[in-house]
Order: structure tokens, then sequence, then C-alpha cells
């Protein structure tokens, strides 16, 4: 009964700090985790009756995103990210040296329910790898005696607080810097222009700089901006999009780490430009621990005049920004999924149109920008549209940021004027053996080495920024496997084509990199593609086949060597199917066995 | 000239005979079909060994090493290999034990069932031995040809045999592969 009340306690706390909101249920269940591990189906209860809300509708959150936990896990709960650059790495053997010195399984919690270890998705740490989250905090470069420090911290019971700082620490990377991150930027600067030359001359500046969507789809910002600034209502909304799941990028988490106040003033700019009054950040989990930074960050903004109310003493210009952290779900990455996370509901993404600039946030009209995107506003507030258009090719204006990680010396961010060869890239960075190069991350483009004279623009290879560099060493096919493992754990469920289409392409991706596919199922495998491209609801499901289909066009020979001469194969060990009834039944007759040899020779037309 | 018929077999696996029964359910077309094929292993002629045939009718999933052997020498001995029916083409009811491990099932059915005497997982060598899990059997050997349904109806299954016999391109009609 205490115990029982003292939970009610815990969550109304929590509740009330939130001000009661629906909206903020995945904000309320992250802090509830925090203070009780878990989400227990009684604690979802409590959270529902606060809010007044159903509990199914609670469950289905906590369900959905990966970093709420509907099972008890372990007080130090740590995670591997487990991208292919960290599989490059040598993640995978630390991630058992780890869990045999602890003595746990992967993806289990200890009997005395000291630690959980399993895997995640790529935490954005690809240039300082292998990475993990430890309660959600991220451990970068890790190797044996790391592990062993840690393995020591844990058995010890050390609180997260009083870990030594350097395995926290993030480094930057910045190795090429051009007008967006080379030059000063004085803070205000964008803020003071904006008023000075009002909102239609900073639009039209917008318009001049041709900037275009830097998350990598590509849409005018111009155009985004001034259909929600002409959009009907008084309450609109400006999201910044740091959700950078997308495997292999992380210039997002450098632009926030080292250049927030370049972001929040482009976001100010444009709630200036549309009409708003109100911001958020959705701060992907994976980066929580900027979370506390950049709050400070925001604050001493408002201390500067430069956020909240009657910024630079105009009593028009009001304007403040929320950070919502996301909980581990790459589908929010896409603006209407995001919209319905920042509304406390399980991220699936919204039929379009209407698109959110008319029906955003709560249904009202909302510009939801990439970080890049804003940072890049903010600068050309301050220098003007021609300044910013005079780099980069005809359609694709200024510059891009690539995260560069994989087989090359100097991974890290490498901003380039938008028309840059992938050759020059390649020479810059260090990596002199590529054999191929994930462009974009999984959903973008696999190329080989006949292409590296192909230019990064929206007219050629359009890419979020994500650059993942494989060596003549590699194999192409553990990365087509680890990023079709990707999509079946990132869909979200909500289509047939998506949710079944991705499995389907994990299971013949697996059989043929163990050896056991036949030309049979890469024709299945387009088909397949095809299907998914053709039929999926969203972005994820429709890009999720690229890789597979990528590497079948670009490394044909990958998949070759490793096809069986037969016409078909079965799609599993037919003989060690039996294993477990022979071991029930006790049988060894010949019966008991199904010998490859003799069922298949001459069977098949 | 009597053209010489086409052969067809049929043959029930992890399934429950329903599309067997909606083959059946052709009644007076059975006639027709009769003077075009000749029926060679099939539950419906009790013919134990099956001959080169020209096509072969699938009903059911793969669950034990006997499904195995028999979809194996179907497909071997059929030019044609046509799935027939929801279990056939993902597994079906059979497959809902998937979710259980094997060793679940079995106590579920032999050790801990109502009324057993003696209770013990049975294990003599003439019983075929039951795989892990229930696969659809185009994981198993090739397929030539889905018929979607639980079961398809005898008139999507007259349209299909009609069509496919007389060498066309298999048209049927939305109401007869769609369930909505």
């Amino acid at each position: 009964m205490a115990e029982s009340s003292m939970l009610t306690e815990t969550i109304r706390d929590i509740v009330q700090h939130h001000g009661g909101m629906p909206t903020r249920l995945l904000q309320i269940l992250r802090d509830v985790q925090d203070r009780l591990t878990w989400l227990s189906p009684e604690t979802l209860e409590r959270v529902a009756e606060e809010l007044s809300i159903s509990p199914n509708k609670v469950r289905s959150v906590a369900e959905f995103y990966s970093f709420l936990y509907t099972t008890p896990r372990g007080r130090y709960d740590i995670l591997f990210s487990d991208n292919i650059t960290d599989r490059m790495l040598g993640n995978r053997e630390l991630l058992h040296y780890l869990c045999s010195r602890l003595k746990v399984s992967i993806g289990e919690t200890r009997a005395d329910g000291l630690v959980t270890v399993g895997t995640t998705s790529c935490t954005g740490m690809c240039d300082q790898g292998p990475a993990a989250l430890v309660n959600g905090y991220t451990l970068t470069r890790l190797n044996p005696s790391r592990l062993d420090g840690i393995a020591n911290l844990i058995e010890s019971r050390i609180p997260l607080a009083e870990w030594p700082r350097e395995l926290f620490e993030v480094y930057s990377n910045l190795r090429r810097a051009d007008i967006l991150l080379g030059r000063h930027f004085a803070d205000g600067s964008a803020l003071r222009a904006g008023l000075k030359r009002g909102p239609e001359a900073i639009m039209e500046e917008m318009v001049k700089s041709g900037l275009r969507g830097q998350g990598g789809a590509g849409f005018g910002s111009a155009a985004k901006w001034i259909s929600c600034r002409n959009a009907p209502g008084n309450v609109k909304y400006v999201v910044c999009n740091a959700d950078e799941g997308e495997p292999g990028t992380f210039k997002d988490r450098v632009l926030m780490q080292d250049f927030a106040d370049l972001v929040f003033e482009g976001m100010t700019l444009c709630g200036r430009v549309i009409g708003a009054q109100h911001g958020f950040v959705y701060l992907r989990g994976e980066y929580r621990y900027m979370l506390n930074p950049l709050k400070a960050i925001l604050q001493r903004r408002r201390e500067a005049g430069l956020l909240g109310e009657a910024i630079l003493g105009d009593a028009s210009f009001n304007f403040d920004i929320e950070i919502h952290l996301g909980a581990g779900a790459y589908v929010c990455g896409e603006e209407s999924a995001l919209i319905e996370s920042l509304e406390g509901k399980h991220g699936v993404p919204r039929i379009r149109p209407p698109f959110p600039t008319t029906h955003g946030y709560l249904n009202k009209p909302t510009v939801v920008n990439n970080v890049e995107t804003f940072a890049a506003a903010a600068k050309i507030a301050v220098e003007g549209g021609d300044w910013f258009a005079s780099r980069g090719t005809a359609q694709s204006k200024g510059t891009k940021l690539l995260s560069v990680s994989g087989d090359c010396e100097r991974p890290g961010i490498y901003e380039y004027p938008f028309g840059i060869t992938v050759h020059q890239v390649l020479e810059d960075c260090g990596a002199h053996d590529a054999q191929g190069i994930q462009m974009a991350g999984p959903a973008g483009h696999m190329i080989s080495a006949q292409q590296f004279g192909r230019r990064i623009c929206f007219e050629d290879l359009a890419t979020g920024g994500s650059f993942m560099v494989f060596d003549q060493k590699r194999d192409i096919l553990d990365g087509v496997r680890n990023f079709a493992h990707f999509f079946v754990h990132e869909s979200c469920g909500f289509c047939t084509p998506c949710r079944v289409g991705t499995s389907l392409m994990r299971d013949l991706i697996d059989k043929v990199h163990t050896g056991h596919g036949t030309r049979y199922d890469l024709e299945e495998m387009c088909k397949l593609g095809r299907i998914m491209q053709a039929g999926c609801h969203c972005g994820l499901g429709q890009t999720a086949p690229n890789p597979v289909l990528d590497s079948l066009d670009q490394f044909p020979e990958a998949y070759e060597r490793r096809l069986r001469s037969t016409a078909y194969e079965p799609a599993f060990d037919l003989n060690a199917a039996l294993e477990e009834a022979r071991q029930l039944t006790g049988r060894s007759d010949p019966g008991a066995y199904l010998n490859e040899e003799d069922l298949l020779v001459g069977a098949m037309p | 000239m009597i053209e010489p018929r086409l052969k067809i077999a049929t043959c029930s696996l992890a399934g429950c005979f329903g599309c067997h029964m909606s083959l059946l359910d052709l009644d007076e077309r059975l006639f027709d079909l009769a003077e075009r094929v000749e029926l060679d292993r099939s539950p419906l002629t009790d013919i134990k060994e099956l001959g080169e045939c020209d096509v072969g009718l699938v009903e059911g999933g793969v669950c034990n090493a006997e499904n195995v052997h028999t979809l194996i020498e179907f497909r071997a001995r059929c030019k044609i290999l046509v799935a027939i029916g929801a279990c056939a083409l993902n597994g079906g009811v059979p497959a809902m034990r998937n979710q259980y491990d094997l060793k679940e099932c079995l106590e579920e059915s032999y050790v801990r069932g109502m009324g057993l005497v003696n209770a013990q997982i049975p294990s003599d060598p003439e019983i075929p031995l039951l795989l892990n899990k229930v696969h659809p059997i185009h994981e198993v050997v090739k397929i030539d040809y889905s018929l979607p349904g639980c079961p398809p109806s005898a008139d999507t299954i007259w349209t299909f045999i009609n069509e496919l016999l007389s060498g066309q391109a298999i048209a049927l009609s939305y109401r007869q592969i769609h369930y909505d």
C-alpha cells in the first residue's frame, strides 16, 4: 500500500512538472523511467490516470520507443551502437567481452538486476566509435581497457555522475569548414538584421539564397516558410528536426554541440518571419548528453534578450524554444512522424497532404526544418542570399556538411560547397583504398569506385550528410546485411509492405550471406524491393530496399561468389530444423534426419 | 485423335483438407475436369506412388520430415507446382505454434494434457519428426503459382485450372483472390 502510494506520488510530481499536458507524454514517460528504471503495467496505468487519458494510449507510446522499457532493466543499462561503422571498429568483440566480464547475456538483465547489455541502432558517434550508451549517456572510443574500467564501476555500483568524465567525452572532429562554419557569427546578429529589415526582406534573401532542406529531401526552405507564413491562423510553430537517425550521420550533433546559438537563432528568425511564438527542438534520444547544456544555452539567450518575451526590446517579438527528447525511433526523423511524437503519440507518419506548413503540430501551421537548414538561414539573414548562392551549383546553392566515417584516416565533419566530387572528399579524408561509399545512409545510395567522379548535390548525389567509406578489405554484404537488419528494427509496423517487406528482405540477405542463396533469391530480392518502393506508406519503407538494390547493381560480384549453383535452395537448414525434435524424442533412426544430398540431388527442375 | 490427358497430382501437408474440399466443390464441373485431366497421386485416388506429372497442387505448410519428403518429391515429379491456400502460402493455422518452442507444444499435448495415462512425448520411428517451426512451402522448394484463400473457392480453382490447362496467362478476378 505504502509502495503503491509512493508510486502515485512520484508520478504525480513528474506529471505536474510537465504541466499535466498529454502532449508531453513521451517526456513524462522518460522522466518516470529515469526514476524507476522501467515502466511497469501499474506505472503506465498511474500515468494514464494522472493525465486523464486512456491506458491504451500510454501503453502504445511506451511500447513504440526503443528506449522506453516495459520489462525490467538493470540499474546500469548499456546499449552498444551497432551501425556498420561500429562493426568495422570491432564493436561485436567488445560487446562479447563486456558481457563475459559482467557475466550477462546480450539483451538480458543480470539476475541481481544490476546491469543489462544490449545493442541499439547507430548512436551518431561513427567518427569516434565503437560507441555505446549507458542509461542514455554516450560512451565513446570503447576498447578493452575502457570496458574493464566500466565493468569495475558497475560492479562497485558507482553512480553514473561519479564516472570519469573522459569516458563521456565527445569530440567534434571538425575537419573542413566553409562559409557556414568557417566565419564568426555574433549572437543576435541575424535577429538584429531581421528586425531592421523586416520579415519580407528576410524572405526575399531566403528566396535568393536558394537554400534547400539540408536533411536530405531538398525541399525549398523559402517556399516552406512562405507557405507557413501565408497559412491562416494566429498560432504557428517552428520545429527543428534534430532527430538525426540516419546511420552514419552526425553533423547535427556537431552543430548542436558547437553551434547551438546559430541554430537557435535560425529558429527564432523563422518564428519572426512566419509569425510563430513557440519552437521545439526534437533532439534524438541518443544525444541526451546535450540536453542540459542546450537548456543552459537557451537560458543564457533569454537573459541576453535573444529569446523569450520582447526579443531585442521589441514588444511584438516573442519566441521561446523548448527541447523535446526522442526515445530511439528512426522513423521520427520523418517530419510528420516527428510531429506525432511531439504531440505525445507514437511516431507513425501521417498521410500527406495536408503538409505541416498548413496542418502541423496540433494541426497548426508548422515549419519543420533540419538543424543545418536553420543554421544556414541565420547566416543568410546576416550575409545575404547572394552571398550564400555564390557557392554551390545551379540547383544546389551553398554548402553541405558531410559526416565522414568508415575506412579513412580522418573521419569527422567536412563542410563543402555543393558540387564537390566524391573523389575529392575521399582524398581529403584520407581514404586511399575505397571500394564503395554508402551515401546518405542506408536509405541513400551505395556507389562503387566507377562512380567516384559523381558530384554531391541535388542534381546528382543528394545527401543528408552521411558518408560511409568501405575499403577493399570489406565485404560489401556485411554492410547490406547490417542495414537490412536496421530497417526491420526501425519499421514502425503501420503498413504491410514495410513491416513484412523489411523482414523478408532481411531473411533473403541472411540466406545469401550465409552461402545458401541462389539466383532465384536475387530475383526475389529485386521483386520485393520494387514492391516496397511502390507500396510503402512513407520514405522509410520506400528507401529500405535501396542498399540491396544498389549493391546488386554496383557490386554483383559480392553476391555471385556466394551463390549456390543449384536453381533453388530452401530458406532454412532442413536437417537442423529437426534437431529439437530429435532431442525431445531421443530418436536417431534414419527417419530422424533430412540429409540434404539424399533429398535434393536431381530433385529440382 | 484423343489428346493425351494432362496428369495432375494433389497432396495435403500440414493443412486441414479444406482446400481439397473446395476442389470437390467443383461439383458437376468435376465431370468436365475428368475428361481433360488424369489424377495421379491424390487423397482422392488413393494412389500411393507419385508418377511424372504436369501439375502438382499442394495444400498445407511444412511441419514435419514427411512433409519435406513429400514436397520435394512433388517438386521433382511435377512440371508445375502450385501452392494452394493460406497454409501452403504462409504456414496458416498450423504455424500459430511458431510462437512457442516445440518442447512447449509437445508438453502441452502429451505431458500436461487432460486424462493422460503414462504421459510422454511419442518417439515411435513411424511417426514423422516435427520441424522446430512450421514453414510455408516456398521456403522449401520453388513454387510456380500461389493461389491464396482459406480455402480458395471452387470458382477460383476452376478458373485457375482451366486457364492453366489452356496455356493462357492466368487472370483471376478481384473477388476470386481477395477477401476484403
